[in-house]
């Protein structure tokens, strides 16, 4: 098992004949995941460059494919309305990794998102990936190791890209597999957050911990302590980044940003150690901490 | 994005909100003249993005032309030095010369993000003129809150109660502050702002309701639709560091430490500022190369962390993923070749393309280099250095 996406998720790319989605899409097909088509308005009835179908809209991609999960890689002014149209047509999840977008039209994606029932990872995020089956996203795949018999296993929830490769890496050169790495973006209004994906965690057989990696700015992480302490059974390793970040000042994700006293990592890192979350303290030492709870 | 306060008056007066009368002045004698179109008091307020404007003597209430000239004179001509300046302090380039009413008193109006409802959220107050954190901490009662929602915004029910909540009954004056309120939401809207405030609004002996000092900050990833923000724009509100940084869709931050930090993905950028401060040291630097960097934005991120003079080593640390590590080693060679390195420049490289990246640093054979084998490793040997 696994959480979001499997070996028979399939996935339309919104942006493919654009320069990252192109690429992309190349990488996530040589790992294996069921990319079926693409989107790129005007370019209907063409191939892309992997010998995909392209579609005008969403609606033909799935009316043709079936596909169930788009993954998003259309320029940020656009970004939002890509989002609505692969609700609209059917998707059930969107993966949504463009990087940029205004936070009101997030405002707007997310509401329309929500009363359609419809899930989403990101923005600005590296996308999800279930290690030997389905990679959405940008991850570099050959770092994760996935589940086999026998074998310990994780489930990665984060906030930002590179170190969650590097938690990953740890992880994968201890021996312990993951389930499933959900990379949910560094924007303040965003889509799947902590406590929905700890929900899934928990719930999965194959998943026997959890990684959270959170960051500076707003309240997520105190909200997944809170839910931990009254809902969680199974091992939780937090990190928090951004102990030294300067008040005031935004470090490089749009959420990243301690304001009005508020988000701050020392706040996270309490709640967390409250709710009997393991917290490295070190970047260093999050696979180590894993392997010392399983 | 942050603007000067005489630019958010305008905009909130575009959009309705009653602001007293005032004038902007670059020279002494357009200050002056502003008093006299004015007529009765004035306040003569300092147009720059650090606080601590009126204990530092910049911003002024005068009764005179005479006296508005004095302190048009003195800011102008003087650097202007608060806590949130530095020592340094900043200069001056523009004046506002507003209406001075007589305020009886003060409320509290302003629309923000609120990322744990995933909208925005305007919130009022009766205790205007303070800082809003501290009533938030004090006096939480005290702060009256209602959700827009995403796709329909303000709802008229909402407004009716906002404006009780600020305990206005005066039929005119409930009136008054609705239109404030709305305003405030549209100018939200339209420009894409973080934050919209109006703190101080006020009601003066008069009974007239008016916005005295404005704060707004805009979305940063929204500003490439607002042409009139764009006109907006003073860079003498940002580090020509990180506008510099900006330009080569770097991310930097100075900081006051040593060691200079070049990190690609913000997450693991903070995480190195808190490693090298784990390990005892201080970090120079935030600084995030990005997913896709080129070979020449990433030379450019050495110099950048090098034209630091605090520099005394730099921590390399790379988790090539979409970035490769090989690209990292080509900038790291050209700018060994161009600037030259003249501290210990500690790397650690981990993920795609790292076989390559050894090879070539290998082949570089850069003096002032130093490899590391994991995070610990590097931590520990940029500290040695730099100790």
């Amino acid at each position: 098992m696994s959480i979001l996406v499997d070996g028979e998720t399939k996935v339309i790319c919104q942006g493919i004949t654009g320069k990252a989605g192109a690429f992309h899409t190349a990488r996530c097909l040589e790992y294996g995941t069921k990319v079926v088509g693409g989107v790129s308005p005007g370019k209907g009835g063409t191939q892309s460059e992997h010998g995909l179908p392209v579609f005008n809209t969403c609606h033909d991609a799935i009316a043709a494919t079936g596909a169930d999960v788009s993954m998003i890689f259309v320029p940020a002014p656009f970004a939002v309305d890509a989002g609505m149209e692969a609700a609209d047509a059917g998707c059930s999840l969107i993966v949504l990794i463009t990087e940029g977008i205004p936070t009101l039209d997030m405002v707007r994606l997310r509401k329309y998102l929500d009363e359609k029932g419809v899930l989403m990872v990101g923005p600005n995020c590296p996308g999800v990936i279930t290690p030997g089956n389905c990679k959405v996203g940008i991850m570099p795949g050959y770092i994760h190791k996935p589940w086999e018999d026998g074998c310990k296993c994780v489930g990665i929830i984060s906030r930002s890209g590179t170190l969650t490769y590097e938690a990953v890496w740890q992880c994968t050169t201890r021996g312990i597999a993951q389930s499933t790495c959900v990379g949910i973006g560094g924007d303040p209004v965003k889509g799947l957050n902590f406590v929905e994906l700890l929900e899934m965690f928990e719930n999965d057989g194959q998943t026997d911990a959890m990684i959270i990696i959170g960051e500076i700015g707003g309240t997520d992480e105190e909200e997944a302590a809170k839910y931990i302490e009254r809902h969680v059974t199974k091992p939780v390793v937090a990190f928090i980044a951004g102990r030294t970040a300067p008040p005031g000042k935004r470090m490089g994700h749009a959420g990243a940003i301690i304001s009005g006293g508020e988000g701050t990592a020392a706040s996270k890192i309490a709640a967390m150690k409250e709710a009997g979350v393991a917290v490295a303290e070190s970047p260093a030492a999050i696979g180590e901490t894993v392997a010392g709870l399983l | 994005m942050k603007v000067h306060e005489y630019q958010a008056r305008e905009l909130l007066a575009e959009a309705g909100v009653p602001v007293p009368k005032s004038y902007v002045a670059t020279t002494v004698d357009q200050a002056a003249a502003a008093f006299d179109k004015i007529g009765g008091k004035a306040v003569v307020k300092a147009q720059v993005f650090a606080g601590g404007r009126g204990k530092a003597g910049f911003v002024k209430l005068c009764d005179t032309a005479e006296q508005v000239r004095q302190a048009a004179t003195f800011m102008l001509s003087n650097r202007m030095v608060s806590p949130q300046t530095g020592s340094e302090g900043v200069e001056v380039k523009k004046l506002l010369v507003a209406d001075a009413v007589d305020i009886e008193s003060e409320y509290y109006v302003a629309v923000v993000m609120d990322r744990a409802k995933n909208t925005a959220v305007v919130m009022v107050s009766q205790e205007g003129g303070v800082e809003i954190e501290i009533v938030a901490k004090e006096k939480p009662g005290a702060i009256i809150k209602r959700w827009l929602h995403p796709h329909l915004g303000l709802m008229s029910f909402q407004c009716a109660q906002l404006v009780a909540g600020l305990g206005f009954t005066d039929k005119e004056q409930a009136k008054a502050a609705a239109k404030v309120i709305r305003g405030l939401v549209n100018v939200f809207h339209k420009y894409d702002c973080a934050l919209a405030e109006i703190n101080p609004l006020v009601r003066t002996k008069s009974g007239e309701i008016l916005a005295i000092d404005a704060k707004m900050n805009f979305d940063d990833n929204a500003v490439f639709r607002h042409k009139r923000l764009q006109e907006m724009f003073d860079p003498s509100g940002e580090n020509p560091m990180e506008l510099r940084a900006k330009e080569h869709n770097l991310s930097y931050i100075p900081l006051d430490g040593n060691i200079g930090c070049l990190v690609n993905g913000a997450g693991l950028a903070m995480s190195t500022m808190d490693l090298i401060k784990l390990h005892g040291g201080e970090p120079a630097n935030f600084l995030d190369v990005g997913g896709s960097v080129t070979a020449e934005e990433a030379t450019e991120a050495f110099r950048i962390v090098l034209s630091d003079p605090k520099v005394k080593g730099i921590l390399v640390n790379i988790f090539g993923g979409i970035a490769k590590c090989d690209t990292i080693a080509e900038a790291l060679i050209a700018a060994a070749r161009e600037i030259g390195f003249d501290v210990p420049v500690v790397v650690r490289l981990e993920g795609t393309n790292v076989e390559r990246a050894h090879e070539l640093l290998k082949e570089a054979a850069i003096p002032q280099l130093i490899t590391a084998t994991d995070l610990t490793d590097a931590a520990n040997k940029v500290c040695a250095q730099v100790a």
